[in-house]
């Protein structure tokens, strides 16, 4: 499996975490660890960033853990850049992940936003990976403006719905310069699998992973899922076809006369 | 407004309906894919009791999927018993004759202190009605002294103007509670004779004025005995509804505070038993995925217990409900009873045994900056 590269940064595992919704902090560690993941996302409203003995980052203190803290909660570019500012003071990265979603039933990005405030945090000098809607122009807007990856959903988050975005998400595929993370609603290994073998670069999992009823089993079965897609991506996948091929072909008498 | 759309309902005819619903209702009801508020109404209704396991599986299965296995917990200061409203029910009514007092800045942070010794970053400030001692300056001037403190501060006091709330959300007010008590309009009259909150509207039309100052989360809901609970709740629903479409950038959670016995209050009119409230949680999130729904210490702790598995993502604990209840004056007038008298500790311990985590932060102070 080709290993993957962001702003430089090489990652092994294409699987990339999140950290909320799980029974107990030692749980998500062992989940995480499990998982093989090299980039996990923690809410900055749910840590304090300036307690090393936070309950959560405590137990992110891996050395293959890479932390992608994002800016959930916020609901302007202004809010976003101030808490990454904060972020990257407090947590000792310049990556972050841009989630700027004002409604809160559907935790849907709002895209005039998160333009607005990527521009502004690639401009500081941040390492920006923007959560947007499976919106191709959008997409490559971000791109233009410096982030470095981009991070298209595939359904509502925790949903757990699977690609509903697919066609969309196709096209942004076949058009990025930049990696495509699919973010939201994978909600099985099966989506993830998916998700790589369309040519996605990785694929971010959080609730499907925290709320299963095993959540180390289920990290692993992620884990499996990605890597199987992945390989399967790369090693060329067969055509599909719409019908069976005829034995008496149409054109055959073309070689006859 | 929504004074508009509460005009075109008719409370009779509300409970006429919910009353006549049918189990083909109810089975449409939990059938659905998305619910309507007759749908909600269905699922409150007598028709859907011999459903409440099936409710509650449903329930269980959509707060797991958007909450996790994660219960959010916070804790009530209360700052001041003055109140020049007569409530009916409540410990701090005008007529009341107890000592009042209002905490000092100074009172103020020893509370804070004791707070945050049980591990709390998620504060609910309670206040009764009283211009001169609890009014907008005071808050402005509190705010700034408790924003260091908390990552999350919540307020249940009198309802303010527009401007009011624009004037602290900076100061970092990030939630209102406001209770509409009963929706039925000569009843709340009758429970509020005397004073600011005896005017109906300008109650009922506060959510929309938090709205338009552009508050991230409001709490709404009913006193549970003051009426009909299923009519009371469709209404809370209808008026939920109306916000969640005219202010979608804001957060809702809604309460279940039954009526609980203080000194010389009168009894409930209507008594709602522990079965009924299960249904009226379990409702709540067949009708709404993502609303917060959250649970007191007026609860017994047996039933809290129960209740973390149910469809609850709020739970108060080792709470006090007087003024200084923590350190600076255990035995003022208390609001209420509390039944549920474990700490902090032991709520987060209970939460662990049964696979949940304590969530104690959820929000930055950053953001409101």
């Amino acid at each position: 499996m080709q290993p993957l590269v962001i702003a430089g940064k090489t990652f092994h595992s294409r699987l990339f975490t999140g950290t909320g919704k799980f029974s107990a902090a030692t749980l998500m560690e062992a989940a995480l660890l499990e998982s093989g993941s090299e980039l996990v996302t923690v809410a900055l409203k749910r840590v304090d960033m300036y307690d090393k003995g936070d309950d959560i980052l405590s137990h992110l203190h891996h050395p293959q853990f890479n932390l992608l803290p994002n800016t959930s909660g916020v609901r302007t570019a202004k809010e976003a850049v101030y808490a990454a500012q904060l972020a990257r003071e407090a947590l000792e990265t310049n990556w972050v992940k841009l989630e700027i979603h004002p409604d809160p039933r559907y935790l849907l990005p709002d895209p005039v936003e998160t333009l607005a405030a990527a521009e502004e945090l690639v401009k500081l000098g941040f390492i920006v990976l923007p959560y947007v809607h499976a919106d191709p122009v959008l997409c490559k807007r971000l791109e233009d403006v410096g982030t470095a990856a981009v991070m298209p959903l595939g359904a509502p988050i925790g949903s757990n719905k699977g690609l509903k975005t697919y066609d969309f998400l196709e096209i942004i595929i076949a058009q990025s310069n930049v990696p495509v993370i699919i973010d939201a609603g994978i909600g099985a290994p099966s989506h993830a699998a998916q998700a790589m073998e369309m040519g996605a670069d990785a694929v971010l999992v959080n609730t499907a992973i925290a709320v299963a009823a095993d959540p180390i089993g289920m990290a692993r079965a992620f884990k499996q899922a990605v890597i199987a897609g992945r390989q399967a991506f790369e090693s060329g996948l067969a055509t599909t076809h719409r019908q069976a091929q005829a034995s008496s072909p149409l054109t055959a008498f073309l070689d006859e006369l | 407004m929504f004074t508009n759309i509460f005009s075109q309902y008719d409370w009779d005819q509300v409970k006429a309906a919910i009353y006549s619903k049918t189990t083909t209702d109810v089975e449409r009801a939990l059938a659905a894919h998305r619910r309507t508020l007759d749908d909600f109404a269905a699922l409150i209704s007598p028709a859907a009791a011999p459903y409440l396991e099936q409710m509650a599986h449903i329930s269980q299965q959509l707060t797991l999927q958007r909450f996790g296995n994660t219960m959010q917990l916070y804790i009530p200061m209360y700052l001041s018993n003055e109140c020049q409203n007569i409530c009916t029910y409540c410990g701090f009514s005008l007529h009341n004759k107890i000592a009042r007092r209002t905490l000092s800045a100074a009172e103020i942070l020893q509370e804070t202190e004791a707070i945050k010794a049980m591990g709390f970053e998620h504060i609910l400030l309670v206040t009764g009605e009283a211009q001169q001692y609890v009014g907008l300056d005071y808050f402005k001037k509190i705010l700034p002294i408790l924003q260091p403190h908390f990552s999350n501060i919540s307020m249940e006091v009198q309802p303010m103007e527009e401007e009011d709330y624009k004037a602290l959300i900076p100061l970092g007010l990030h939630a209102v509670l406001v209770y509409q008590e009963t929706y039925h309009q000569a009843d709340y009259k009758l429970h509020h004779p005397k004073g600011k909150k005896s005017n109906f509207n300008y109650r009922l039309e506060t959510p929309d004025r938090l709205g338009k100052a552009g508050i991230h989360k409001m709490g709404l809901g009913v006193l549970i005995g003051l009426e009909d609970w299923r009519t009371d709740s469709f209404f809370t629903a209808l008026h939920l509804d109306y916000l969640q479409r005219t202010y979608w950038k804001t957060r809702y959670s809604i309460s279940f505070p039954r009526l609980r016995p203080f000194s010389g209050g009168l009894p409930p009119k209507v008594e709602m038993n522990n079965r009924e409230l299960v249904q009226l949680i379990c409702a709540y999130r067949l009708f709404s995925q993502e609303i917060e729904l959250s649970i007191s210490t007026r609860e017994e702790e047996r039933f809290r217990n129960h209740l973390v598995k149910l469809g609850v993502t709020a739970m108060s604990a080792g709470s006090k409900t007087n003024p200084g209840g923590y350190v600076v004056d255990r035995q003022s007038l208390e609001q209420f009873e509390i039944s549920d008298e474990r700490s902090a500790g032991e709520i987060a311990a209970m939460l662990q045994q049964q696979g949940y985590e304590a969530v104690w932060k959820d929000w930055d102070k950053s953001f409101s900056q």
